[in-house]
C-alpha cells in the first residue's frame, strides 16, 4: 500500500505543507495596495458609526498608548496577515477607520470561551482599543442592558446597519432539537436567530470550533444535532475561525483584513482564512528538530519531557492540524499546548473530538479514520484522509516496533 | 393587581438565562422563576470514551470558569483508579486554579456585575479632584488615583454619551433610583472597570504559564501535569510571581476598596437582608494543602453544610446525600419520580415549552436545569457559602480575612446574608487566594531548585481497568461554588458520567416539594423595583451569584428518544460516522 512505504511517510511528515503562498509577486501586491488605498479613502469619506466620534490620536492618548506601541502592533498584524511590510501604513490607517464597521455578536450553543479569549486579546492594548473602537452593537456577555432593552439594541442595530454589519456567531446551532436553544421574550430558536440576522449581514464570521464545525456539542453521538454556521446559512459569505477557543489574533486579523480590503481574506476549502490556517502546527513547531531526530517523549514527565522532545507519541496531532499557534501562541505569546508539554489536540479541525483529542497517536487510540469522501477529503492538496491514513502507518509502525521491543524511529533524509 | 415581568436574555452572564418574576402593586417581588433555555448534552458525549480523554471534553462545558470541569473530571478518574498525583502536580494545579479564581472574580465584579451598582452616566458630573480624595477613604494607596487620570476617563465617557451611541453601554438603566453612589464614587468605579480590562490579562497569562493557554488550559493529565519544562525553568516561576504580585496589587488597591465602598453605600440593603435567599450553604471543599490521597488532605476551603444561617453548627458533607430532582425540569425519570443520586442519574429530555402567552408554565416544567437537593435541603453554593461554612467551621484563615474585611467596612457579620454580602464574599476570597498563592509558587520554585521535578504518578491504565468496574467522583470548588463529577468506568470506558455544577445548585427551579432554588429564593427576599420597566434590582441579585448557565445545563441521555437511536459501540468509543 502506497501510504505505508517508509519514504512516502517520511516525505509526508518532513515536507512543509505551505498551502499559502507567502510571496505572491510584486504585481499582485501592487494591485492589492491600490485596492486597499481606494477602499480606505472611501471609508474615510463615510461617517463613523458613532457620530462625532473622537479622533484616533485622542483615543490612543486616552488609553495611554504610545504611537510606538501602536506601530509595533501594526507590524505584528501586517505579518500575521502575511502582507509585505510596505502595507504597514495602510494597516495603521485601517485601524483608524475601524469605527465604520458595526458588529453584532451572538451566542448560541456556546461556552463563552471565544468571548473570553477576545477580551484577553494580545498586548499591546491596541487590540482592546481596536475592539472598543469597532462598534460592537450587541454582545450579550459584556453589554449593560438586559431583557427587552437588550433586544432593542439588537433590533436597532439590524435596522440601522442593514447590509453593513459583520455578524459574529459563537457556539453551534442545534438543528435536530431546535428547542435546545431559545432566547428572547418571544422565544426564538438558534436556527431562526442565525438565519434572521445573517440575512442582512455583510458577512458572517463563525468564531471557534463550535460555530465553525459543530465542536463539542456535535461530538458523537451529537445529541442535539448541532452543526456549524455554514450548514444553516446560505447566500452570505461565511468565514470560519476555528480552534477551541479561536485565537484572538486571528479574530482581529479577519476584521483588519476586511477593513483594509473590503473583502474577506483568502479561504481554504473549509472556509478558514489561509493567513492563519495555511500551514500545519507541525511545520513551524519549536520541537520539530526533535521529531526529525527521532527523539520522542515516551511518558509524561520523563527525561524527554524535561528536554522538550517531540510529543508525537504522546498523541500530539500537530502533523494533522492547520493553525498558526506555533507562531503566535496564546495570551500574548505566553505559552501554548505544545510548549506546556501536552501536545496538540487538533482543535481547529472538523470532528477533532472524535478523531484527535486523545493522549495517544491516531493508530493507538480506539478511533477509526473517517470514511474517505467526507469533508476532510476536500482539504487543499493535503487530504486529511491521507494524513490520517499516514498516521495509521506511522502509528502502527511505532506500535509494532514497540511490541517487538525495538525502538525504531523516523530519521530525516540525509542530503544526497 | 400583580403582574408578571420577563427578563430574557439576562446579559453579562455565561450562557442563556430567563427570569420571570411576579410583582405586587408596590412593585415588590413576590414570586420568581429561573429558567435556562440552552442545552448541549455533554455527558452523553462522554459516554463510551476512554476515561483519560474526558477532562478536555468536560472542560468545554464552560469557557468562563475555564478549567474547573477539566481538573474535576481528572480528579474523578484519579479517584476511581486510586492515583495520587505528586507534590509538584498538586502545586501546579492549585496555582492554575488560583489564577482562575483571581481572574474570574475580578472579571465578574467589574465587567459582569459592576454596572448593576455603578451609574457610568452619573460619573460625568463628578469632580475629578474630589474623586481622588474620595478614593482615599477606602484605600491608603488607591489604584492609579490622580485627578488627571479621572479627567481623561470622563472625557472619554463624555464622547460616548454625547454621540448617543453607547455601544455596550446602550439602553441600560442609567439614572435609575436604586443607583446610590455619588458621581465621584461612580467615577472611581468606572475608572477601575476600564483598568480591570488590562489587569485581567495578567491573570489570564498566569494560567497560561503552567496551563498552556487561557481559556481552556491543557497541561493536566490523569496522574499529574505535563508542564515539567515550565517547572524546571526558573524564569517561568519568576514571571508567574511577578504577574501574581501585580494582580494582587490590583485586588488590594482597587477591588477590595470598591467593595468596601459599596458595602458602606448599600449598607441598609445588606442589613435588611435584601437578596438573602435560602440561608442554607453547602461547600465540598477544595485546594489540598498536603499530599494525602484525594479527600484525605487538609483543605484551604473547609467542606460542610450550614443550615438556616446558624453558624454554631456545621454538618459534615457526605457525597451520597447529593440528589437531583426533575419535577419542574424538562426531563423525565424512568421508573421513579424520586430525586436520584448522580451515580444513578438519568436525563431523558421531555420538553414541554412555553404557554400560549409565551410565558413559563410555572406549575409544570419550565427549565433545562434540574433541582439538586442535599439530604432534603435546598442549598446555595459559592463564595458566600465558602466564607460562611469556613467561618462556622473555625477555619482560622477564612475567619481572619472575613473579620478584617467586615471591620474595615464597619459592618456586622449578618450583613453577609444579602446580595451585597454575596458580592463581598467573592472579593474577600480573592484577597485570601492571592495571598496563599505566593506560598505555593515559592514552594514550587524551591522544589525545582532542589532538583525535584516529579510531575506524574506512573500507572498502567489497561491493567487497572481491564475487566473491572470502577467508580469515582471529583469534588472541587469552582469560583461559582461546589462542583462534582461522578464517573463509572467499565473496562476502561466511561459507562456513566454525571456532573452536578454550581449553577445547577443555584439556578435550579422548584423541587418536588415546591421549594425554591437559590436564585428564586433570593429574588423574593425583600426586593422592590424602583422602576418596573427596568429590571435593575433583579439583575443585581441574580448577578451576585455569577451565573454560569452553560455549566448548569449539560446533560442528556439519548435513551428512549425518537430523535435518533444511537448505539454506543464500546469498541470504537466516539465515531462520528455511524
Amino acid at each position: 500500500m502506497e501510504f505505508f512505504r517508509r519514504d512516502f511517510l517520511r516525505e509526508m511528515f518532513i515536507k512543509p505543507t505551505n498551502l499559502i503562498d507567502t510571496n505572491k509577486g510584486k504585481e499582485y501586491y501592487d494591485q492589492l495596495y491600490k485596492k486597499a488605498e481606494e477602499r480606505l479613502n472611501w471609508l474615510k469619506s463615510q461617517k463613523p458609526v458613532r457620530e462625532d466620534d473622537i479622533k484616533f490620536d485622542e483615543y490612543l492618548s486616552m488609553w495611554d498608548i504610545s504611537r510606538r506601541d501602536f506601530f509595533k502592533w501594526v507590524s505584528m498584524m501586517t505579518a500575521t496577515l502575511m502582507l509585505p511590510p510596505s502595507f504597514e501604513p495602510l494597516v495603521a490607517q485601517a485601524a483608524e477607520v475601524m469605527n465604520r464597521v458595526p458588529v453584532i455578536w451572538i451566542n448560541i450553543q456556546d461556552c463563552d470561551g471565544n468571548t473570553e479569549a477576545l477580551i484577553r486579546s494580545s498586548a499591546p492594548t491596541v487590540d482592546e482599543l481596536i475592539l472598543d473602537y469597532l462598534s460592537i452593537e450587541y454582545q450579550e456577555t459584556l453589554m449593560a442592558a438586559a431583557g427587552d432593552q437588550a433586544e432593542k439594541c439588537l433590533e436597532d442595530a439590524v435596522k440601522t446597519f442593514k447590509g453593513q454589519y459583520l455578524l459574529f456567531v459563537e457556539g453551534s446551532i442545534p438543528v435536530k432539537m431546535e428547542y435546545a436553544f431559545t432566547t428572547g421574550r418571544h422565544p426564538e430558536t438558534g436556527v431562526q436567530r442565525v438565519r434572521r440576522l445573517a440575512k442582512d449581514a455583510k458577512a458572517v464570521i463563525a468564531v471557534g470550533a463550535c460555530a465553525s464545525f459543530g465542536g463539542v456539542p456535535a461530538a458523537y453521538p451529537n445529541p442535539t444535532g448541532a452543526v456549524g454556521v455554514m450548514d444553516v446559512v446560505s447566500g452570505v459569505p461565511v468565514v470560519n475561525i476555528p480552534a477551541c477557543p479561536a485565537n484572538p489574533v486571528n479574530i482581529v486579523g479577519v476584521i483588519m483584513h476586511y477593513v483594509l480590503t473590503g473583502s474577506l481574506p483568502e479561504l481554504d476549502s473549509l472556509k478558514r482564512p489561509k493567513f492563519a490556517f495555511g500551514y500545519r502546527i507541525h511545520d513551524n513547531c519549536e520541537r520539530r528538530a526533535h521529531f526529525d531526530a527521532g527523539e520522542f517523549v515516551e511518558e509524561w514527565g520523563d527525561e524527554g519531557a524535561k528536554n522538550n522532545f517531540c510529543l508525537y507519541k504522546m498523541g500530539c496531532k500537530g502533523p494533522f492540524t492547520f493553525n498558526n499557534c506555533s507562531i503566535v501562541r496564546y495570551n500574548d505569546g505566553t505559552n501554548w499546548p505544545i510548549g506546556v508539554g501536552r501536545g496538540c489536540i487538533g482543535c481547529s479541525e472538523p470532528n477533532f473530538w472524535d478523531k484527535y483529542a486523545t493522549e495517544r497517536p491516531v493508530a493507538a487510540s480506539d478511533i477509526r479514520p473517517p470514511a474517505i469522501g467526507g469533508v476532510e477529503s476536500t482539504v487543499d492538496r493535503v487530504g486529511l484522509t491521507i494524513l490520517t491514513a499516514t498516521a495509521i502507518g506511522i502509528g502502527a509502525h511505532a506500535v509494532m516496533s514497540a511490541l517487538a521491543g525495538k525502538k525504531e524511529t523516523i530519521t530525516s533524509n540525509k542530503e544526497e | 393587581m400583580s403582574k408578571r415581568l420577563v427578563v430574557d436574555p439576562i446579559t453579562r452572564i455565561e450562557g442563556h438565562l430567563r427570569i420571570e418574576v411576579v410583582l405586587d402593586e408596590n412593585n415588590r417581588i413576590v414570586d420568581a422563576y429561573s429558567s435556562s433555555t440552552m442545552w448541549r448534552g455533554i455527558e452523553t458525549i462522554l459516554k463510551g470514551r476512554d476515561a483519560r480523554d474526558c477532562g478536555l471534553i468536560a472542560m468545554r462545558i464552560c469557557g468562563v470558569c475555564t478549567g474547573v470541569h477539566y481538573w474535576t473530571s481528572i480528579k474523578a478518574v484519579e479517584h476511581a483508579l486510586g492515583i495520587t498525583p505528586p507534590t509538584n502536580a498538586r502545586l501546579v494545579r492549585n496555582l492554575i486554579e488560583g489564577s482562575l479564581y483571581i481572574h474570574d472574580h475580578v472579571v465578574h465584579f467589574y465587567h459582569l456585575h459592576a454596572l448593576d451598582w455603578v451609574d457610568i452616566v452619573s460619573a460625568l458630573k463628578a469632580d475629578p479632584y474630589k474623586a481622588a480624595k474620595e478614593a482615599e477613604n477606602y484605600s491608603e494607596n488607591p489604584w492609579y488615583n490622580s485627578p488627571t487620570q479621572y479627567k481623561a476617563i470622563q472625557e472619554r465617557l463624555k464622547k460616548f454619551v454625547e454621540s448617543g451611541r453607547l455601544g455596550p453601554f446602550a439602553n441600560a438603566y442609567w439614572g435609575n433610583k436604586s443607583y446610590k453612589f455619588t458621581p465621584e464614587q461612580n467615577l472611581i468605579a468606572t475608572a477601575h472597570y476600564l483598568e480591570a480590562l488590562e489587569a485581567q490579562r495578567w491573570m489570564a497569562q498566569m494560567m497560561a504559564i503552567y496551563g498552556g493557554k487561557n481559556p481552556h488550559p491543557q497541561s493536566i493529565v490523569v496522574g499529574g501535569v505535563t508542564c515539567v519544562q515550565d517547572i524546571k525553568n526558573p524564569a517561568r516561576a519568576a514571571l508567574f510571581k511577578e504577574l501574581l504580585l501585580k494582580s494582587r496589587d490590583f485586588v488590594l488597591r482597587a477591588y477590595i476598596p470598591d467593595i468596601i465602598m459599596a458595602g458602606q453605600v448599600y449598607k441598609d440593603e445588606a442589613l435588611n437582608g435584601v437578596g438573602a435567599g435560602l440561608g442554607n450553604y453547602l461547600v465540598y471543599g477544595d485546594f489540598p494543602l498536603d499530599d494525602n490521597p484525594h479527600y484525605k488532605a487538609k483543605l484551604l476551603f473547609s467542606s460542610g453544610i450550614v443550615v438556616n444561617k446558624d453558624l454554631t453548627k456545621v454538618i459534615p458533607f457526605d457525597q451520597s446525600k447529593v440528589t437531583e430532582d426533575v419535577t419542574h425540569s424538562w426531563y423525565k425519570y424512568e421508573n421513579t419520580d424520586k430525586p436520584l443520586h448522580p451515580f444513578d442519574g438519568q436525563t431523558n429530555p421531555n420538553y414541554t415549552g412555553f404557554d400560549e402567552n409565551g410565558l413559563l408554565k410555572v406549575n409544570e416544567k419550565y427549565s433545562w436545569i434540574k433541582s439538586p437537593i442535599y439530604d432534603d435541603i435546598r442549598v446555595e453554593v459559592g463564595p458566600l457559602a465558602r466564607m460562611i461554612v469556613g467561618y462556622a467551621s473555625g477555619n482560622e484563615r477564612i475567619k481572619n480575612y472575613v473579620d478584617k474585611a467586615l471591620k474595615v467596612a464597619g459592618l456586622p457579620l449578618q450583613a453577609l446574608f444579602s446580595t451585597v454580602g454575596r458580592t463581598a464574599a467573592r472579593a474577600i476570597e480573592t484577597w485570601m487566594i492571592s495571598d496563599v498563592m505566593i506560598e505555593w509558587i515559592d514552594q514550587l520554585a524551591s522544589n525545582a531548585a532542589k532538583g525535584n521535578l516529579d510531575t506524574w504518578t506512573k500507572f498502567d491504565y489497561d491493567k487497572l481497568t481491564k475487566g473491572k468496574e470502577l467508580k469515582g467522583y471529583g469534588l472541587t470548588e469552582a469560583p461559582r461554588g461546589a462542583l462534582g463529577h461522578w464517573v463509572r468506568i467499565v473496562d476502561g470506558k466511561v459507562a456513566n458520567y454525571q456532573a452536578v455544577v454550581p449553577s445547577t445548585w443555584n439556578a435550579g427551579p422548584r423541587d418536588y416539594k415546591g421549594r425554591m432554588g437559590a436564585y428564586e429564593s433570593s429574588l423574593v427576599s425583600n426586593i422592590t423595583l424602583s422602576n418596573p420597566d427596568q429590571p435593575l434590582e433583579i439583575l443585581r441579585t441574580v448577578h451576585s451569584f455569577d451565573p454560569c448557565i452553560a455549566c448548569a445545563v449539560h446533560v442528556l441521555d439519548t435513551k428512549g428518544r425518537e430523535i435518533a437511536q444511537y448505539k454506543i459501540d464500546p469498541i470504537s468509543g466516539g465515531m462520528c460516522y455511524v
